[in-house]
């Protein structure tokens, strides 16, 4: 009857542009999500980068005071004069001191032992206890990084210190409650994976279970077009969001915030695409699982959480017990935030980051295979 | 198998469940070349189930067929390029204008000039001035001719359309139903759900469906005449009344109203005319013998198929 003699195999590539073209159409037709691609990084890095720009100012601290002598009196001025800190409490006794650490009244407690003025000028380098609640550590971590050097020029200026030159004390420092304190140019970077992930999956996640949702997929399958082709159309033009939002994060990372890119950007677009092709797979598995859009939020949340948790983005990787670090091994973030500090931070070269990007490479197929896999050609 | 090259659906015995509750039972249908066949039965029966079925949207539990000549279980994939499915609730995108919709559907079968064809297919469907109007905005009406339109694009050789007038006023169904029938007299096959009796009768055959059993087919008039059904036309004062007295006798299987005139049915015509012999003879009552509606039928084969099925 038709003239056409039609061939499912062949048009792969006119099918899944047919797919990709629409999927554009719907994106950029979607005003609130349109604009959400740009609004969440750029929140978020001003919401996280603005806060780790603050330098702490007058941290509330507790002194405890175990001798009553002139040194000790000056070493306080000293720390007050930081500015870093302010002494809201003096106290003579250890529970109280404790007490007002765990409640948080305080973040930092500076303890000056019983004889260590006569242990100074006897050069036997006592110790100066400073405990803080590091449970919020970027702010306990910059003060106590000043800390060292600021007490010791301040007593430098004091009389009551025999020797200026070589260091007559110790100050040991105590981080309660989370004992690696982050530093602050690690979480530019590690927000670019972040938003990436978040964005990615919850994008694709929704994307098939939209059009289940709405009855377009009856009509969908009904059409000749191929599971692949449906996840490719689906899949390509969210690895283009997902570089616009890169570029967005690390273009204002430097504006804004003066992160250095000591490595190539390329390298770091070309791993990126893999980490983006990643967490599309993962969303778009979870979009062909999900009976509705309100379940494919959930599992997306459900997967977002331990690559927040786990990954070395919130923590330090090296301090988490190790079946937690094999669960990290596992997940795409905690490759690619190494991937991004490495490249933006020490410069690295692939050479170095070989076993990420395998890594990474390996999740890709797993993620992608279990996609298509999953996806049900028929309505059963 | 072979098939006469004149059958375009040739299906045995389709069966399907859902979660253990059999929908469709051992059903089986041949459709012709270039015929309209009517698919009719209540809500639940199984028709929008029985249509994905031979589309390959559904593979059946048990039975087997041709579709077009190819094999529903193994040959999906060649019936889907060669079937337009005009879904039971709308499909089309509709954050997708007109032309949007129709030249993704044309992209996908691979028409040589998408655009073109899109722009050809609205001025057939006399949407000129909406293109881009999204389909979502489209009122119900024009969206069935969209859908209509955008399942008649890629040239199939068979339409599945299920309920494609749901909704639609009587002129736009007219025009809809108009449509049909030049689409079958350029060889098209049709098989088309409805509720509606009058455009049942717009089809050269018809099957009826419930329970998931196919009760009868053939055309309206084969219907009908299988039926066996005996009916009175009443026509008088009171008939309300007359209704309440009527419903439930021995014998009288059915009573309606229809319009200003009663119809009264029965399976057995000497109970019939026993049951009704009080009544004849009732001032201001006029009966009088009729071929029973196609309603008629199909309300007596349904309670007939409760009666088998619980
Ligand atoms: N995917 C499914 N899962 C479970 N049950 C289903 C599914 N699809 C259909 N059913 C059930 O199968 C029965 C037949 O449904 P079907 O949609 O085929 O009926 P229909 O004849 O098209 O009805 P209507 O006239 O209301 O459109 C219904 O009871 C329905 O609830
Ligand atoms: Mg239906």
């Amino acid at each position: 009857m038709s003239a056409r003699e039609p061939n499912i195999s062949s048009g792969f590539w006119r099918r899944t542009t047919a797919m990709l073209i629409k999927e554009f159409i719907q994106l950029r037709r979607d005003r609130v999500s349109f604009a959400m691609i740009v609004m969440i990084p750029l929140m978020q890095l001003v919401l996280f980068g603005y806060a780790i720009n603050t330098t702490p100012r007058d941290l509330p601290t507790a002194v405890l005071l175990q001798e009553s002598s002139d040194l000790g009196r000056s070493i306080l001025k000293a720390l007050e004069n930081t500015r870093y800190f302010k002494i809201t409490h003096q106290v003579t006794d250890e529970a109280e001191f404790d007490r007002l650490i765990q409640s948080g009244n305080v973040l930092f407690g500076v303890e000056i032992p019983r004889g260590f003025e006569r242990a100074l000028r006897r050069g036997e380098k006592p110790a100066l206890l400073v405990a803080a609640d590091a449970t919020d550590p970027v702010a306990a971590g910059s003060a106590l990084g000043a800390l060292n050097q600021v007490v010791r020029t301040a007593l430098q200026n004091d009389r009551a210190v025999p020797d200026a030159g070589a260091p007559s004390f110790e100050i040991r420092q105590h981080a309660r409650y989370n004992p690696a304190a982050e530093t602050a140019l690690n979480i530019v970077p590690g927000l670019v994976g972040t938003i990436l992930t978040m964005t990615m999956l919850i994008f694709t996640a929704l994307s098939v279970t939209r059009e289940i949702e709405r009855g377009t997929m009856e009509s969908l399958l009904s059409m000749p077009i191929t599971p692949i082709e449906i996840m490719l159309g689906k899949i390509v033009p969210y690895i283009i969001v997902g570089f616009v939002q890169a570029a967005l994060i690390v273009g204002t990372g430097i504006l804004l915030f003066g992160v250095p890119v000591l490595g190539s950007l390329w390298l770091l677009a070309a791993l990126s695409t893999l980490f983006i092709a990643t967490n599309l797979s993962v969303g778009y598995t979870f979009s062909t699982v999900a009976q509705n859009q309100l379940q494919a939020v959930q599992m997306s949340m459900m997967f977002f959480l331990p690559n927040i948790l786990l990954s070395g983005f919130m923590f330090p990787f090296a301090g988490m017990p190790t079946w937690a670090q094999w669960i990290g091994e596992a997940l795409p973030l905690t490759h690619y935030i190494r991937i991004v500090r490495a490249i933006m931070l020490k410069g690295s070269t692939l050479a170095e980051l070989h076993y990420d990007a395998i890594a990474l490479f390996f999740l890709m197929l797993v993620a992608m295979t279990i996609a298509v896999t999953r996806f049900r050609r028929t309505l059963d | 198998m072979t098939v006469a090259a004149d059958i375009a659906i040739d299906v045995h015995g389709l069966t399907k469940s859902f979660d253990g509750r059999v929908v469709v039972r051992d059903l089986s249908m041949q459709v012709k070349r270039g015929s309209i066949y009517g698919f009719l039965g209540p809500n639940g029966s199984g028709k929008t189930t029985t249509i994905r079925m031979l589309c390959g949207l559904l593979t059946p539990d048990k039975g087997d067929g041709t579709c077009l000549g190819y094999d529903i279980r193994t040959e999906a994939d060649k019936i889907k390029l060669r079937v337009g499915y005009m879904t039971q609730r709308f499909s089309l995108y509709q954050d997708l204008s007109v032309r949007e919709n129709l030249e993704f559907v044309a992209r996908l079968y691979g028409i040589p000039d998408p655009v073109g064809a899109a722009r050809a297919m609205i001025q057939r469907l006399g949407l000129q001035g909406r293109e881009e109007q999204l389909a979502g905005s489209l009122s119900g009406g024009w969206k069935q001719r969209l859908a209509l339109g955008a399942c008649t694009l890629p040239n199939p050789q068979l339409l599945l359309l299920d309920e494609p007038t749901a909704g639609v006023d009587p002129k736009a169904r007219r025009e809809f139903w108009n449509e049909i029938h030049a689409l079958a007299a350029e060889g098209l096959t049709v098989l088309v759900s409805t509720h509606y009796m009058d455009e049942a009768e717009r089809c050269h055959e018809i099957a009826y469906i419930a329970y998931g059993e196919l009760l009868v087919h053939g055309t309206v008039e084969d219907v009908i005449e299988h039926s066996a059904l005996v009916t009175y036309t009443v026509s008088g004062e009171d008939l309300n009344g007359l209704l309440h007295e009527l419903a439930g006798k021995p014998g009288i299987d059915m009573a309606a109203p229809f319009g200003t005139s009663l119809h009264v049915s029965g399976r057995d015509a000497a109970a019939l005319d026993a049951a009704i012999a009080p009544f004849r003879s009732r001032k201001g009552l006029v009966w009088a013998k009729s071929e029973p509606s196609l309603e008629d039928v199909f309300i007596d084969l349904m309670s007939r198929a409760r009666d088998n099925f619980q």
